[in-house]
């Protein structure tokens, strides 16, 4: 079935089976590899992307569902080069070891920010609890999103 | 003007891997694909011990899409020989076969016993649910004590036995001192099984050139030259030289992806019978089957002790689970920890045992630590065993006996020459970072208030062994491979350098670590310093990355490349000077001329001149291009004093940490943040490992904890942040003086976390508790303790 959807502020189209979920659409048919498959269960966050400006697991997400919605991945967050302000956090407190998360990550921690531009520890927890991450016991990434906010002005 | 100023070694350089990792560009196995790839998906077997009486692969045929299909009697002309284990550890070990696919029986829930070829994944998945596998039911073998009884099923009934092998390690009189010893105490510990769970699932890629004969497997790996000499040579019967295998990012390890598996056999072979590529990605649900699981030991432990409790004498009695088949290094893990359970104490004899025993579970192998979190566990519980039996406090028993404080080797009573170490100063640090005295003092108001929740500290004064390994010793003990790496450093015309390595990361950060190391060794600024990995067509042979290894083997073969670059460039700059080398003076990256220093020239000078060649001294060969083979003498090893505090509740049985400090030595730092992160991340998957995690199996061998959730891998909001500082003692294992940090958390966590569940009970009697700590668990300790019904 064709799909059209509005991706990283384009309209596009995909050739997809009934079934397909909006990762497989976004990774198989439309070339955006950064959201990433970890479990297809909807319990690790690796694939989360916005949909309609809210983050979904978009594994558990029909392409189909998807028709004529508006669709925000990773890949939108960097300015060419430039990295966005919460990739550039993650940079600087060392929140990345081997990657596979840091997309769905990012995208959960930018999507905090743009709802809490000051969260406390805990709520910076509370709301990454539905990311996984094996490599970094998520001390750093909390350091990432704290800084993140601080440099824009939200937090001390 | 490319030289660098200041040294960038023990600073806070940031990775240069992140950029494409965090906005999505980086590239893991699962995203690649090549044109007309096939799409590979495995049949699974869902019983734990059965005869396969029937697979019959022509339904799936049939399936729109599918391509080819396989059932494992299909392919048995295929192999060499059968997945090897590169670990026997004893001459009469029991190493049955375990083939990509089994043939007449399957011994565990998950093992492989058809193959699908499809042109989309959901065709390939539709296929495989096509295949009609008929199963006739035997005995499941699940208990390794009961596995060890005369009488018992057998997982592999050929061999008469459950038991692969038993390995002893003696030092000392062991019988005479514990018969002479006014104080025995003993232990029984049994530390669950693990998943390890990286976060990436095995993928790969396989492609086959039929003109040339030569195939390329990338594959989500850790040790991509290992698969490649041993599917070669062992399992495709091909030359060693045709096949070329790359490790692209790869999305953590934690041991998992030290394999050579079912799944990279298959799609290279599949992949030459086609004629097409082949890709296969693991879904999660088989992932936690099919990849190894870890640890699941049973522990005897005795300490001798003197009546003030100073130990002399240790002895242990381990039963280790292999699981169905032994694997790569399965065999092997429990001997990583076989030296270590007197930890960094004294004694006068030890003696250590252990048998390896077949179950029908998924095989176990490797998890971050291998043998060492076991060890560290039994000795750091049972001291403080030692510690309640004798009357002394949790640190003053461990001062007591900690290593003579070196700078230089010492020997310990497990048979290691410990390199270097200062025991008293990493604990000293780590009492004042948790607030010691605060928390006990809490400790005390909340046990006279008799509130419901208790306070408990927990101690692990841990050391390891890391670095593996000098080869030598891997020879002794039966290890088929050396603990060798390599480098190799090109200094390119313009005066950028390529860096060459042998190891292989899946997060580590060793592009940043050795361009750190590179770029005071040559003055080169790190972003002009490229390093290239993981790919056995371009990299130097190497031995990979597993037990912290990479810095204090690999790093230091990059150091040692780096001073052959700078002894080779010393003679063209000197003459090009026209003076003597004896007349040179080096600080990084520029010669100048003793006593004239403006008469100088620096590495990209030389590497211009190498290339050009205009001008060579005789004998000197264009280029600036320089190896290293580096094999250790002696293993590093990283000690410290992680201590935890918990709260625990003594109604609902639940534990949170309330306070973690991690003081570690770890020798000479080349990058802070990333060791800290290591750090980090290790002492909270060893937190999980004592409060969450546990491989979960019915009495049919069925896998309950199948998924991440179920399974309990911690998020954020489950754990704590934790406190971390160093002690810096450098190795004398090598010159860099490091020793590597890729282990400590798991090694040391575990039983901090216990023991300071069992002190926040101790007043309520409580001196035994099982891992993981759950709230049930706990909860049922205290009604035991209380004399209840639990």
């Amino acid at each position: 079935m064709l799909v059209r959807t509005r991706v990283n502020g384009e309209w596009r189209e995909a050739d997809v089976w009934p079934g397909a979920s909006l990762l497989s659409m976004l990774r198989d048919d439309l070339g955006l590899l950064g959201t990433k498959n970890a479990c297809e269960q909807g319990e690790c966050g690796s694939c989360s992307a916005w949909l309609d400006g809210e983050v979904v697991c978009s594994c558990l997400v029909l392409a189909a569902q998807a028709e004529g919605r508006e669709v925000r991945t990773v890949e939108d967050l960097a300015d060419g080069d430039r990295l966005h302000p919460v990739q550039q956090a993650f940079l600087d407190a060392g929140a990345v070891q081997c990657g596979f998360c840091t997309p769905g990550m990012v995208v959960a921690a930018t999507d905090l920010l743009e709802r809490d531009p000051d969260p406390s520890d805990e709520a910076v927890r509370e709301a990454l609890s539905g990311n996984l991450c094996r490599c970094t016991g998520y001390q750093k990434i909390v350091d990432a999103v704290r800084l993140a906010a601080s440099r824009a002005g939200g937090g001390a | 003007m490319a030289q660098t100023a200041e040294r960038v070694v023990g600073t806070e350089v940031r990775r240069k891997e992140d950029p494409e990792l965090i906005t999505g560009q980086a590239r893991y196995s699962d995203d690649l694909a090549a044109p007309g790839m096939l799409w590979m998906k495995l049949v699974l077997s869902p019983f734990a011990h059965a005869r396969i009486t029937s697979v019959d692969v022509s339904p799936a045929l049939q399936v729109p899409g599918v391509v080819a299909a396989f059932g494992g009697r299909d392919l048995a002309g295929e192999w060499a020989g059968p997945l090897p284990t590169a670990w026997p550890v004893t001459d009469d070990l029991k190493n049955p076969p375990m083939y990509p696919l089994a043939t007449d029986e399957v011994r565990f829930q998950g093992e492989g016993v058809a193959v699908v070829l499809a042109e989309s994944r959901a065709a390939a998945e539709d296929g495989a649910e096509a295949v009609v596998a008929e199963y006739d039911p035997l005995p499941v073998v699940l208990d390794m004590e009961e596995a060890l009884k005369d009488g018992a099923d057998l997982v592999h009934a050929d061999l008469g036995t459950n038991a692969s092998y038993t390995w002893t390690l003696t030092n000392g009189d062991v019988d005479a001192v514990f018969a002479t010893a006014p104080v025995v105490v003993k232990e029984r510990y049994v530390v669950q099984r693990q998943i390890p769970a990286a976060m990436e699932p095995r993928a790969l890629l396989a492609e086959y050139a039929p003109a040339m004969g030569e195939y390329t497997l990338t594959t989500s790996t850790q040790i991509p030259h290992i698969v490649r000499v041993v599917l070669a040579a062992f399992v495709l019967g091909i030359p060693e030289s045709k096949l070329r295998v790359r490790a692209p990012n790869v999305g953590g390890g934690f041991g998992s992806k030290i394999r050579v598996s079912p799944e990279e056999s298959l799609a290279l072979v599949l992949a030459r019978r086609t004629g097409r590529p082949v890709k296969w990605t693991g879904d999660r649900s088989s992932d936690v089957l099919t990849t190894h699981h870890a640890r699941d030991q049973i522990q005897e432990i005795e300490l001798a002790a003197d009546e003030d409790g100073r130990i002399r004498g240790y002895r242990t009695r381990l039963i280790a689970n292999m699981g169905a088949y032994l694997l790569l290094v399965g065999p092997g893990v429990p001997l990583l920890g076989a030296f270590l359970f007197c930890g960094p104490y004294g004694g006068e004899a030890y003696h250590f045992e252990c048998t390896g025993v077949f179950t029908n579970t998924t095989p176990t192998d490797a998890y971050r630590g291998a043998g060492r979190p076991e060890a560290t566990y039994a000795i750091e519980r049972a001291i403080d065993a030692l510690a309640r039996r004798v009357g002394r406090d949790p640190v003053e028993i461990r001062r007591m006996n900690f290593l003579p404080e070196s700078d230089g080797p010492i020997p310990s009573p497990g048979g290691l020459t410990v390199d270097s170490g200062h025991y008293n100063g990493t604990l000293d640090k780590a009492l004042e970072l948790v607030g010691y005295e605060e928390l006990r003092a809490e400790q005390r108001a909340r046990r006279e208030r008799g509130d419901a929740k208790q306070i408990g500290i927990g101690f692990s004064t841990y050391i390891e062994m890391c670095g593996l390994a000098p080869s030598r010793v891997l020879g002794s003990l039966k290890y088929a491979a050396g603990g060798w790496d390599a480098a190799r450093i090109r200094v390119l015309p313009t005066g950028k350098v390529t860096a060459f390595v042998g190891v292989s990361p899946h997060g580590q950060g060793h592009a940043t670590t050795f361009s750190q190391i590179l770029s005071d060794d040559l003055g080169i600024p790190v972003d002009d310093i490229e390093v290239v990995h993981g790919d056995t067509a371009l990299a130097p042979l190497g031995m990979d990355t597993y037990g912290s290894r990479s810095l204090s083997v690999g790093g230091v073969a990059v150091h040692r490349a780096a001073d052959r670059i700078v002894e080779k460039a010393r003679k063209i700059a000197a003459h090009e000077l026209e003076v003597s080398e004896d007349d040179l003076e080096y600080v990084r990256g520029r010669f100048s001329v003793k006593g004239a220093p403006d008469r100088a020239r620096t590495i990209p000078e030389v590497a211009f001149s190498a290339w050009t060649a205009h001008n060579l001294p005789e004998g000197v060969e264009p280029e600036l291009d320089a190896s290293a083979v580096y094999d250790p003498e002696n293993f590093v090893y990283p000690y410290g004093a992680h201590i935890c505090a918990v709260e625990v509740d003594t109604e609902t049985g639940q534990v949170d940490v309330l306070r973690y400090a991690a003081v570690d030595d770890v020798g000479t730092i080349i990058n802070p943040q990333i060791v800290d992160g290591q750090v980090a991340g290790g002492v909270i998957q060893g937190i999980a490992e004592a409060l969450f995690e546990e491989a979960v199996y019915d009495e049919n061998g069925d896998l309950l904890t199948s998924s991440l959730t179920n399974y309990e891998v911690p998020a954020a909001s489950d754990v704590p942040s934790i406190r971390i500082d160093k002690t810096v003692t450098p190795s004398t294992t090598n010159e860099l003086g490091v020793k590597g940090v890729g282990e400590t958390g798991t090694i040391a966590s575990p039983p901090a976390v216990i023991n300071a569940v069992v002190d926040a009970l101790s007043h309520l009697g409580v001196t035994e508790m099982a891992r993981p700590a759950t709230p049930e668990r706990v909860w049922r300790a205290i009604q035991q303790a209380k004399g209840g019904a639990a």
